[in-house]
């Protein structure tokens, strides 16, 4: 009989702790799926952030290190430049990512860095039970926006791959989305792209994924993935915003 | 390598880390241990190694970090405002119980405080410097030939066991020059197949980790932890011991305040002054036997520091209390001369 589908090879039988319907699952495998078909699971060094997907370590098959909060970038920095044959990538959430670490962000991306980031953005503080996060929409509410994100207090959502495009290092920047089969392919083709970018030594690359948080958003799954299309891709349009060949 | 050359200290130090086989440096500029990041930004482009200036302390800790994991010995610098900065990479460096080499070219504090020398981090360096239960190795280096020393040393037990090293230094031992002469390579057998270098599809993944959200785990791996460190304070502590013989006063010092009280110790044996020295050379482990074992034979011990006693407590700690522990101080930047600390050896007659 022949195996038309399988679970990818870089991801460990680990039961995901993440929530039903949760995004990150999705993503963890177009991760692993990219890792399989380049054929470099056994040179690839990945870095779990603080957030939901702490525990990516033990979902990777790769070798795998657990970072500080908003710090993986800086992590990698010092992985790829020790071992620069080595494929490095971060997976981080918009608090780690956009908030606590953006200075690592900017400053990693600044200097072109040869890594790949996966960056999940879910308008939201998972981990710690939904808190707002730097890219929370205007009037979202939150366990620390309960009155609706306020723009005259709490100021605006960061858009970093617009952020990172005004830099003139980074290679490649895409911003695209998990909600339906489509726009999971085309995730999976960034991904992969930003894999092949780091192996052809182009330079620093992140995918930013626009996902869903059922759970701290207090909505169905299928709700959460519409409150994506509806509300956050306004503010977050999908698509490349830089590619250098 | 054994002809003396004129060098100051943080270079001595910088030259000793690539002797150690260090070709990983990220740091941040700070006064006053620029230097060491000069030094290693000229020398490490021409043997292959990595020169970063990290956008921040907090980056350069962790760009040690990730060094670390992959097995490369790798070093940061900083002066005391920095120090407080990297406190988190270095609990996160002790919690993944990863090797790593940090340098503390001490000035006075607290906050932005000044940029003449001081000892003023001895609390922060010896208790765990940052969240936690942890210890990091400290060595006090008390002249530029132990600059370079200390640094192989320091190197070679943080593989060892696996844990960061910090070397302690003040001011004035960056800034002073004095001959020294570079010590030569060590070979070393360290077991490094915990480290991250890709899997090359030959044995299960490597995770480099800090967390465990199962209570018992995490007190599992904090004993394990401290079992290694109680082997560590049996076997590591280092110490210098002076004029002790017949010593009634002994004085308790490190870094330039060590050599200070030389001075001052040479002055009061002229004037038929029983009074010696111990040096602890590592601060964590404390040399706490010698000092038990002086507590025995002299009246009085007496601390030479440049803060406010803070390794003062650790002396009356380690000899019970059982005679009594004055302390000769300045703080702020200031250093005692002889004349102060023979003043205070006097006082303690």
């Amino acid at each position: 009989m022949a195996v038309v589908f399988e679970k990818p090879h870089a991801l460990t039988d680990a039961v995901l702790h993440y929530c039903p319907g949760c995004p990150h699952g999705i993503v963890h495998r177009l991760v692993a799926e990219a890792i399989d078909e380049l054929g470099i699971e056994g040179k690839t060094i990945g870095i779990a952030p603080v957030g939901c997907s702490v525990m990516a370590y033990d979902y990777f098959r790769c070798d795998m290190v657990e970072a500080a909060h908003g710090r993986a970038p800086a992590v990698a920095t010092g992985i790829k430049r020790c071992m620069p044959d080595n494929v490095v990538f971060t997976y981080q959430g918009d608090g780690d990512l956009a908030s606590i670490g953006l200075c690592e962000t900017v400053s990693t991306a600044c200097r072109g860095e040869n890594i790949t980031i996966i960056f999940i953005n879910n308008a939201i503080y998972g981990m710690t039970g939904g808190q707002m996060a730097p890219t929370s929409l205007l009037g979202q509410v939150t366990q620390t926006s309960p009155y609706g994100r306020d723009p005259k207090t709490q100021g605006y959502p960061i858009k970093i791959c617009e952020l990172l495009s005004t830099l003139d290092a980074p290679a490649y920047l895409e911003r695209v989305t998990v909600t339906d089969v489509k726009n999971v392919k085309n995730a999976k083709r960034a991904i992969k792209k930003a894999f092949q970018n780091q192996i052809e030594g182009k330079g620093f690359s992140l995918v930013e994924v626009l996902s869903a948080c059922p759970t701290n958003w207090g909505m169905t799954p299928t709700d959460a993935l519409q409150w994506v299309t509806d509300k956050m891709v306004p503010v977050y349009p999908l698509g490349c915003f830089r590619d250098k060949e | 390598m054994s002809e003396k050359v004129l060098m100051k200290g943080n270079e001595a130090l910088a030259e000793a880390a690539i002797i150690a086989g260090c070709r990983h440096y990220f740091g941040y500029p700070i006064t006053p241990q620029t230097e060491v990041a000069a030094y290693m930004a000229k020398r490490m482009p021409k043997i292959g190694g990595t020169f970063l200036q990290a956008e921040s302390e907090i980056a350069a800790i962790n760009m040690v970090y990730g060094a670390a994991s992959t097995g490369h010995r790798a070093m940061t610098s900083s002066s005391s405002p920095g120090i407080s900065l990297k406190c988190e990479g270095i609990s996160y460096l002790a919690g993944a119980d990863l090797p790593a080499l940090i340098i503390n070219v001490q000035r006075g504090g607290p906050g932005l405080g000044g940029i003449q020398p001081g000892q003023s981090d001895y609390f922060l360096a010896t208790r765990g410097p940052g969240h936690g239960d942890f210890h990091v190795l400290v060595f006090a280096p008390s002249g530029v030939q132990e600059m370079a020393d200390l640094t192989l040393k320091a190197f070679d037990l943080a593989e060892k066991y696996r844990m960061p090293s910090m070397i302690l230094a003040d001011g004035t031992m960056g800034q002073m020059m004095e001959p020294v002469v570079l010590p030569e390579p060590q070979e070393s057998h360290n077991d490094l197949s915990w480290a991250v270098t890709g899997t090359n599809m030959e044995r299960e993944h490597n995770i480099v980790n800090s967390l465990y959200l199962q209570p018992q785990d995490l007190e599992d791996m904090n004993n394990q932890r401290f079992a290694r460190y109680a082997e560590i304070e049996k076997k590591e502590a280092m110490w210098e011991e002076f004029m002790m013989e017949d010593a009634e006063i002994c004085v308790v010092s490190y870094g330039i305040t060590a050599r200070i009280a030389r001075n001052a110790i040479n002055e009061a044996r002229k004037q038929g002054i029983k009074v010696g020295m111990i040096r602890p050379i590592t601060l964590w482990p404390f040399p706490k036997a010698p000092l038990a074992a002086a507590a025995d034979k002299v009246k009085h011990f007496v601390c030479v520091e440049l803060n406010m006693g803070q390794m003062k407590e650790d002396v009356e700690l380690a000899i019970s209390c059982k005679k009594p522990v004055d302390l000769c101080y300045r703080v702020g930047g200031m250093i005692p001369s002889p004349t102060e600390v023979l003043e205070a050896i006097k006082k303690a007659m």
